[in-house]
């Protein structure tokens, strides 16, 4: 059948049951993104004969005689369509990843729709920037600033990227096709513990087109760990790629390569597999008790699990002064016990890698990680190759939150490479993301807190339980950080810390942002709230009298090490802004009947993680003026490749279009420990200044050498050198150092400075349906100097849509034996257009000596406090006080109406 | 999605050429939850779209709703009727976004069997009548009220092989005064309730609790009853099994919002 593509006639032979997404990709339109797959999230969204559809879920052989336009077809680089112009200047993306759908619905708004957004754009979802930076562009609000010569850090400049991914030729990972590609599928465990018994493959490798079955027997020897950090030792070697025994519903079972996915499905429907079910527990508590089925007990020390014989993942103990002596003594004690749901990151763009053996043989993988060079480094740790031999890589990588901070698809796929000798794809579906895919740690946080009659904070004790689920991954990691800045953030005398965390055979948790912080800080902020409220201390007060400030020691379990410092100190700064915007108020007003409440949250968050985290760059002098800067750390939507550009552009006194990245590949830098916690300005970043400046440096030393200046007396500009009067080209300085001209500059990571946010909130109540307004919305950053202020604000707004959408509406949800019951973005709720309101986003003025240019990070801490000032308005709003998330309308009536009967 | 089990799409000229019902086999209408799915099950489609079926005809005794009607084309129907101001509304209540109404049709979300289904919500609040063609043939094709021919989440009253045809709208529901309520854990989100009322011109008050309950109930009274008689009906008609647990609302939440909604409705239409 013919379809008309972007204007060109094609022929094309859809199969039966396929979707006219896949068939637009599989004829190289890559523009067209997968997010659901299942019609929810837009971001495949195309025009049919001028009519936006969701392509997923339109039959392809009903293309047949009709014109499809996807977004390339709208426009190009060179001549945008003006919706993607209007996608360019108001910054109105981070990832990017829902950027095609998202145009391809606008261009079709008419004037009246702009009054409709939040219905007319319900079909699309964006996970990074709140919506705010989309409604902007939608309506033509202009947020960047054009490039120009001169300093380029503290402008709002675009994403280098930015008018190839509005007109989608902005390749992803999986944007790709290698001639003869084959796919793997996954068969997963339909029980939650069982030891697999026999796996019988004859019936499936019946299957035309199947190529390969690999079962435990196929797997390495190595066990490790799916969470990547620094030090591999962080996180306990206790998975396989394929193992004997399977510990949560879904983990693999077997994997099946095949010509098309399809055969590699049938492959896996086609495999007997018999099973021995063990015993399984999913509760936390219970998995503690002597009685309950180790799930690791097979493991020895070397896994580094704390106690596999009590399911103990890790510990955290510790105490400074005497909690109890000073609960005694105190005027007022708040106690309680807090508790946080499994949540999905939503990233858009699924888990997925491609890999092949180039012609030397070396495996390469290109695949949608935070993390290629520790991916690099486990991978040939479970496959017994040396580094040389294994290339990591991405692409644009579409949002990761944490998520991507995992090894989830790649060792499938380099098990299937190097078995096979050819080249194989491996793709999660949006189910296996809620099925299979790490999520938030669940927390439960019980909390005392003891305050004197004058309003001084005496006592904080945390008694920690987290659900690490089936696998370690990051277990520990989220336990020892979510315990740190949220307990520490507070000045007082006597602090308690227990934390446990504990197997069970639910699925694994594992990174998400904000790592622990945001479930611990949602129990102290909501105990902090109600003890201020006990002592009749207005919430701003309480923290301005409590929180610590420079000179103080920074304890929480215990006294934090030297190497986090405050290189800068805005706290008191936030809770003055977000204070004095909440009594300016903004207008809004209550519906009639509704009650009104006000509330806020404080957090910080140290600006680099701990245990190290290093990035090592380079910088090379091109012809014509350009430079050209390697970096390890990847773009995922944070925005560093921007800051990086502006940070060379700033240095080298040129512009940004003057700078060329090479960035994520193992092949192009030594080492970059990677995108997460917040580490892409402070540490590759300050890395890359370094690199800058030793390239500002051996140029004017060139300069000054050939015109017999003083350095002091050459300035570098965009063409060359000015040397008094001689003006020396940069063409002349490649020369002049031999036609190579690349220096490098690394960070350690240390020390490590401190960041901080305030959220406040006014909300309405309806207190009959508990449906919840947000009425005004304000949070404020100390990011020490905002490099680009326009996508420093779009990363504060999205942290706070997120969050909102932690706090009010997400939870994956389970039948209580293992089984995810919300598999599919329609019965997971992601926070729409209408469900978010703007933010305002008020920054500190503070410069931080530690960090490039006085910046800090601000990547997942704008997340951390919202939560909890939701909780804190809603309380203040009808008295009751909601102790679990999410805080959805159901809960919230409940808890009124509980109050209602306890009052009566 | 792409249904990997399908092998293939019957394209029926005529109903002789439907096929007898089987386990492989489903009709196709939009496509738009077929497709949002696995069907691993499926091995053929049977787009019905292709018997070029008027998507609205009005009769001698209503409207009829061919089953293959897109939601689209319904909600921008306009007609002198008063009820027919529910159909963009029972549209909007819907999680689809508006570009899914363009392929999505009225009998795919009536036969999907969804609580949140807004289509059966409609037709239901109006005394729809399906019009079912048989798998066993013409002599056996039946006629079925929607609020019996839905049964549960995800369960109907057809047997594999039957094909629903249309939807009949009477004219004494086209002609009567509606208000309605849609409730849901967010702004736009999937609905948790959606209760729909109506006053004929006889003075009946019909009342449809859906999206709440786990198949739409119709209670019906002679007169606009009063608050307490309400109360007490909707607590003898629904009971506590039939309000739906899903992650949607919770049941004891949903049971509070509907019967709040049904005395607004009961005020609105005083």
């Amino acid at each position: 059948m013919i379809v008309d593509i972007n204007g060109v006639p094609t022929d094309v032979t859809p199969r039966p049951g396929q979707c006219l997404r896949t068939l637009l990709r599989e004829h190289d339109h890559f523009e067209v993104k997968k997010g659901c797959d299942a019609g929810d999230c837009g971001a495949c969204s195309v025009l049919v004969d001028g009519e936006p559809v969701h392509s997923c879920i339109f039959p392809a052989f009903r293309a047949a005689d009709r014109s499809v336009t996807t977004v390339a077809g709208l426009g190009t680089p060179d001549d945008l369509h003006p919706m993607q112009s209007r996608f360019v200047e108001a910054a109105g993306f981070q990832c990017g990843f829902c950027t095609a759908g998202m145009v391809v619905t606008a261009s079709t708004l008419t004037e009246e729709d702009l009054d409709e957004l939040p219905e007319r754009l319900k079909g699309n979802l964006c996970r990074c920037t709140g919506y705010r930076a989309v409604s902007d562009a939608v309506c033509g609000v202009v947020n960047t600033e054009k490039s120009v010569d001169g300093p380029a850090c503290g402008r709002s400049l675009a994403a280098p990227a930015s008018t190839r991914i509005v007109t989608g030729t902005e390749p992803y990972t999986l944007d790709h096709t290698p001639a003869g590609l084959l796919h793997a599928s996954v068969l997963g465990s339909p029980h939650a513990h069982a030891r697999i018994v026999s796996v019988d493959t004859t019936a499936a490798e019946q299957v035309p087109g199947v190529h390969l079955i690999l079962t435990a027997k196929d797997s390495p020897a190595t066990a490790f760990s799916t969470a990547r950090h620094d030090r591999r030792v962080d996180d306990p070697d206790d998975t396989h790629v394929l193992d004997t025994v399977v510990r949560f519903i879904g983990q693999r079972v077997a994997i099946v390569v095949a010509e098309s996915v399809a055969a590699a499905e049938e492959g896996c429907r086609a495999l007997v597999v018999e099973y021995d079910v063990l015993p399984a527990v999913f509760d936390p508590e219970s998995s503690l008790a002597p009685d309950a089925p180790k799930i690791h007990g097979d493991k020895d020390a070397t896994a580094r699990i704390a106690d596999p014989s009590r399911n103990l993942v890790a510990e955290l103990h510790g105490s400074t002064g005497d909690v109890d002596a000073a609960v005694r003594d105190a005027a007022a004690v708040v106690t309680g016990r807090w508790t946080t749901q499994r949540i999905q990151h939503v990233h858009l763009e699924t888990h997925g890698t491609i890999g092949w053996l180039d012609e030397t043989g070396k495996l390469n993988l290109r695949t949608s990680t935070q993390v290629p060079f520790l991916v690099r480094d486990e991978i040939c740790e479970i496959f017994g190759l040396a580094r040389d031999r294994v290339r990591v890589f991405t692409a644009r990588v579409g949002g990761g939150f944490g998520g991507k901070q995992e090894l989830l698809t790649e060792d499938v796929v380099a098990l299937a490479v190097l078995r096979t000798g050819r080249p194989v794809q491996f793709e999660f579906t949006r189910t296996d993301e809620f099925t299979v895919a790490p999520c938030r740690h669940p927390f439960r946080v019980d909390v005392t807190a003891a305050a004197s009659a004058d309003g001084t904070l005496t006592a904080l004790a945390i008694d920690v339980l987290t659900d690490a689920g089936a696998y370690g991954n990051h277990s520990a990691g989220v336990m020892f950080h979510g315990c740190g800045e949220s307990v520490a953030i507070y000045r007082c005398a006597n602090k308690r810390v227990d934390a446990k965390t504990v197997y069970t055979n639910n699925i694994p948790s594992g990174a998400f942002r904000g790592y622990g912080l945001g479930q611990v800080m949602f129990a102290i902020e909501s105990a902090m709230d109600d003890l201020a409220r006990e002592i009749d201390v207005d919430p701003f007060e309480f923290r301005r009298r409590n929180v610590i400030v420079p000179g103080d020691d920074i304890v929480a379990a215990h006294h934090e090490e030297d190497d986090l410092q405050f290189g800068s100190y805005g706290l008191d700064q936030c809770i003055d802004l977000a204070e004095a915007a909440l009594r300016r108020g903004n207008g809004e007003h209550a519906p009639a009947g509704w009650k009104v409440g006000e509330g806020m949250a404080v957090a910080m968050i140290a600006t680099i993680p701990p245990r190290g985290h290093r990035a090592e760059t380079s910088v090379a002098l091109l012809p014509e003026g350009r430079y050209e800067i390697r970096v390890g750390t990847a773009e995922f939507g944070n925005g560093t490749t921007t800051v990086h550009t502006q940070i060379a552009a700033s240095e080298l006194g040129t512009s940004v279009d003057r700078i060329g990245v090479d960035q994520s590949d193992t092949d192009s830098v030594t080492y970059d420990t990677g995108a997460f916690g917040s580490a892409g300005t402070v540490v590759a970043g300050k890395a890359l200044y370094a690199a800058v400046r030793a390239m500002s440096a051996r140029i004017l030393d060139l300069a000054a050498t050939a015109t017999g200046h003083r350095n002091s007396d050459c300035t570098l500009g965009p063409e060359g050198v000015r040397c008094g009067d001689r003006f020396v080209t940069l063409d002349d300085i490649l020369a002049m150092a031999g036609g190579t001209l690349v220096t490098a500059g690394n960070s350690g990571g240390l020390p490590r400075s401190l960041a901080f946010n305030v959220h406040a909130f006014r909300v309405a109540v309806h207190e009959d349906t508990g449906t919840v307004k947000i009425l005004q919305s304000v949070q404020s950053a100390d990011a020490g100097t905002v490099m680009n202020p326009q996508q420093c604000r779009g990363q504060v707004e999205g942290g706070v849509a997120q969050a909102i959408g932690s706090a009010l509406y997400e939870e994956i949800r389970t039948d209580g034996a293992g089984l995810v019951t919300t598999d599919s973005i329609r019965s997971y709720h992601v926070p729409q257009f209408a469900d978010i309101p703007r933010t305002e986003v008020l920054f500190a003025d503070t410069y931080d000596r530690l960090g490039p240019f006085g910046a800090k990070s601000m990547s997942e801490s704008p997340y951390n406090p919202v939560a909890p000032a939701l909780a804190n308005a809603i309380r203040d709003a009808v008295g009751a006080r909601l102790y679990d998330l999410p805080m959805s309308s159901d809960r919230v009536w409940r808890a009124v109406s509980g109050r209602r009967t306890s009052a009566e | 999605m792409d249904l990997g089990t399908v092998d293939d799409i019957l394209l029926p000229g005529s109903r002789a050429d439907l096929p007898p019902g089987r386990a492989d086999t489903a009709v196709l209408a939009g496509g738009t939850w077929l497709f949002s799915e696995k069907q691993d099950h499926l091995a053929t489609l049977v787009d019905v779209t292709a018997l070029g079926w008027e998507p609205l005809t009005v009769t001698e005794t209503g409207l009829e709703i061919a089953a293959t009607c897109t939601i689209e084309t319904l909600a921008r129907y306009t007609s002198p009727w008063p009820a027919t101001a529910l159909f963009p509304r029972c549209a909007a209540a819907l999680l689809a976004s508006f570009k899914i109404w363009k392929t999505a049709t009225v009998g795919g979300n009536i036969a999907l069997a969804l609580p949140a289904g807004a289509m059966i919500s409609l037709t239901a609040a109006l005394d729809g009548v399906g019009q079912v063609w048989s798998g066993d043939g013409p002599d056996h094709d039946y006629r079925i009220a929607i609020a019996d021919l839905v049964t549960g989440p995800h369960a109907n009253a057809l047997r594999p092989g039957d094909v629903l045809r249309s939807i009949d709208i009477p004219l004494h529901a086209l002609q009567s005064r509606t208000a309605m309520r849609k409730l849901a854990l967010s702004p736009l989100g999937r609905s948790a309730a959606v209760v729909i009322g109506r006053v004929d011109d006889g003075g009946e008050f019909v009342l449809t609790v859906s999206a709440s309950t786990v198949r739409p109930f119709v209670l019906r009274f002679t007169g606009l009853p009063t608050a307490a008689e309400l109360d007490d009906a909707l607590a003898a008609t629904i009971g506590p099994q039939h309000w739906y647990d899903d992650p949607h609302g919770a049941p004891d939440w949903r049971r509070h919002i509907s019967c709040t909604a049904a005395q607004q409705i009961r005020e609105e239409l005083s």
